[in-house]
């Protein structure tokens, strides 16, 4: 039996009530609530831990050092990476990809290149390779989808050529649930050495990650999507990657000797964090990765997916409703709209009910463009919801379309 | 009518209301019936921008006031847009570039829109604003 019930216990917010309801809260996608352990992580790291690290002798400044330094085997350990020093701490997905695109582009892509991404693509891992492309004068390349929104892997064969630099693809879509074959994307790539980038911000939180099976040469991930707090995320990059890579930002921490003419550089992984770091962030992500492997990533997973099962049979139950998104395999997010009806009013009516929804594009403009609408209703589910509350999202559904049909 | 007054008319229909359900589904009838505007207008001209769903707006002088025809894809926002013209229209460009419009917060509108849709409400204000600025300025004291 999954401990439903200790669980939500653990989580204090799935207690507040909305416009006098019990929370439904069903935009995990794009952050998921924290259990109490990482709340109280990061006050007993400012009640008794909190100091600069890396740099003092003292005895706060040392424990801290450690503390954080352990962290980042942890996360190694999560992800299954070879080294510690792969793992670099950004600020989120966003960040990581952004130093991806900035440090590898400026030494690696230069004008005529092409760089291949997907047309499902969040926009942290759409416009930083646009962007990175117009100033390099390279090219973006999209792979196409299929009806039921998975990637067309025959397509993207034919898109790499000679010119590829770089695949830069998500593990899972935030819109459409699609859990993309990425093991065997970057097969593909490897076979013409060409590395891949994964954005696993939706992943990390729902299945377990192997970056060495996987053989990802980066994978990216936010601390706020796994149950940690917002601010920390990290970046994964295969240890040559990394060495060979520009710095992307300057200043402290980074730089072994500095002289007035010319500065040395910091070895791994300091090289790539500039400044004092998000320390109360990193132990809160430590300690809900903990929380994580406690549950246990394959009960999670399984909980999830019959949430997922449970909430499709239900919606599809709804006439005039359609799923977007339905691929074999799927992560626990649903996106849908009704006929005739705009999400927007929709999301607000649901809203009103006391259920968190997201509606709109979700990051994902190109992708509302490529399916030519305005954008969905999007349920995305973590292990602490509950049947029930796929219930209440029902109920609310059926009203909002009485209402506004 | 003067502003003010439809503006009073209005807060007293919402108080009639128990809930803000009631409230919306008053909105989505007031966005149904609002009347439709000339296609010609639902071009990227006529497009609020600031508003998440799609928001045209037209206007035009005639004899001294300001005529509104509005659309929406979406019919809450229909709605809201339908209470606007209801105070703004057929006002002198004056009325309407000094109107307070206080029955928004009055009624609790803007509290029950995210902040997205509050935004996307003041661009339809400032919008509607704007036509009549330029209308006063074109058509001068008089209006």
């Amino acid at each position: 039996m999954f401990p439903i019930e200790k669980i939500r216990a653990d989580f204090p917010i799935l207690q507040t009530k909305v416009y006098n309801k019990p929370l439904v809260y069903f935009d995990n996608a794009a952050t998921t609530q924290k259990p109490k352990q990482v709340i109280q992580a990061i006050s007993t790291y400012y009640e008794k831990e909190n100091c600069n690290i890396h740099r003092g002798v003292h005895f706060l400044s040392v424990k801290a050092t450690e503390a954080y330094e352990e962290a980042r085997c942890a996360i190694r350990d999560f992800i299954g990476a070879k080294h510690a020093h792969e793992i670099i701490f950004t600020r989120g997905t966003t960040e990581a990809i952004n130093l991806v695109a900035y440090s590898f582009g400026k030494k690696y892509i230069s004008a005529g290149d092409e760089v291949i991404t997907s047309v499902m693509e969040h926009h942290s891992n759409f416009v930083p390779w646009q962007q990175m492309c117009l100033e390099q004068k390279a090219t973006l390349k999209f792979i196409p989808l299929l009806e039921d929104g998975s990637l067309d892997i025959p397509a993207f064969r034919n898109l790499i050529s000679e010119k590829t630099r770089l695949v830069a693809i998500t593990h899972i879509s935030n819109v459409l649930g699609t859990i993309n074959p990425i093991e065997k994307i970057i097969a593909i790539a490897h076979e013409k050495d060409i590395p891949v980038l994964v954005d696993g911000a939706q992943s990390v939180a729902h299945t377990t990650v192997d970056v060495q099976s996987l053989d990802a040469d980066f994978y990216c991930f936010s601390g706020h999507k796994m149950y940690a707090p917002m601010g920390i995320g990290v970046l994964y990059g295969k240890e040559h990657w990394l060495e060979e890579m520009p710095p992307y930002q300057m200043g402290g921490e980074m730089i072994k000797e500095v002289f007035f003419t010319h500065t040395t550089f910091n070895e791994l992984p300091f090289k790539f964090e500039a400044g004092t770091p998000n320390v109360e962030g990193v132990l809160g992500l430590h300690t809900a990765i903990r929380y994580m492997l406690d549950t246990g990533m394959d009960r999670i997973e399984g909980y999830e997916q019959e949430l997922l099962d449970y909430a499709t049979q239900r919606l599809l139950g709804i006439e005039g409703l359609k799923i977007y998104g339905t691929a074999k395999h799927k992560a626990s997010l649903i996106s849908f709209l009704m006929h005739g009806i705009h999400p927007y009013d929709a999301g607000m009516i649901i809203d009103k009910l006391g259920v968190a929804v997201r509606t709109g594009h979700h990051c994902a403009m190109p992708l509302m463009e490529y399916l030519h609408i305005p954008g969905t209703i999007r349920a995305s589910f973590a292990f602490y919801n509950t049947k029930e509350e796929i219930d209440r999202l029902v109920e609310a559904v059926v009203t909002a379309k009485e209402m506004l049909l | 009518m003067t502003i003010s007054e439809i503006e009073a008319e209005i807060v007293s229909e919402f108080s009639l209301f128990e809930d803000w359900m009631d409230k919306y589904n008053y909105l989505i009838e007031l966005g149904k019936s609002l009347p439709v505007i000339d296609p010609k207008y639902k071009t990227e001209q006529y497009i609020i921008s600031g508003c998440q769903s799609q928001v045209w707006l037209h206007a035009e002088y005639r004899e001294g006031k300001v005529v509104y025809t509005a659309d929406s894809d979406a019919i809450i926002t229909k709605g809201i847009v339908s209470l606007l013209i209801r105070v703004l229209a057929n006002q002198s460009p004056k009325d309407i570039v000094e109107a307070n419009l206080d029955f928004i917060d009055t009624i609790g509108l803007r509290e029950h829109l995210s902040p997205t849709r509050s935004n996307g409400l003041n661009s339809m204000i400032k919008q509607m604003k704007l036509y009549a600025v330029v209308f006063q300025q074109k058509y001068g004291e008089r209006s």
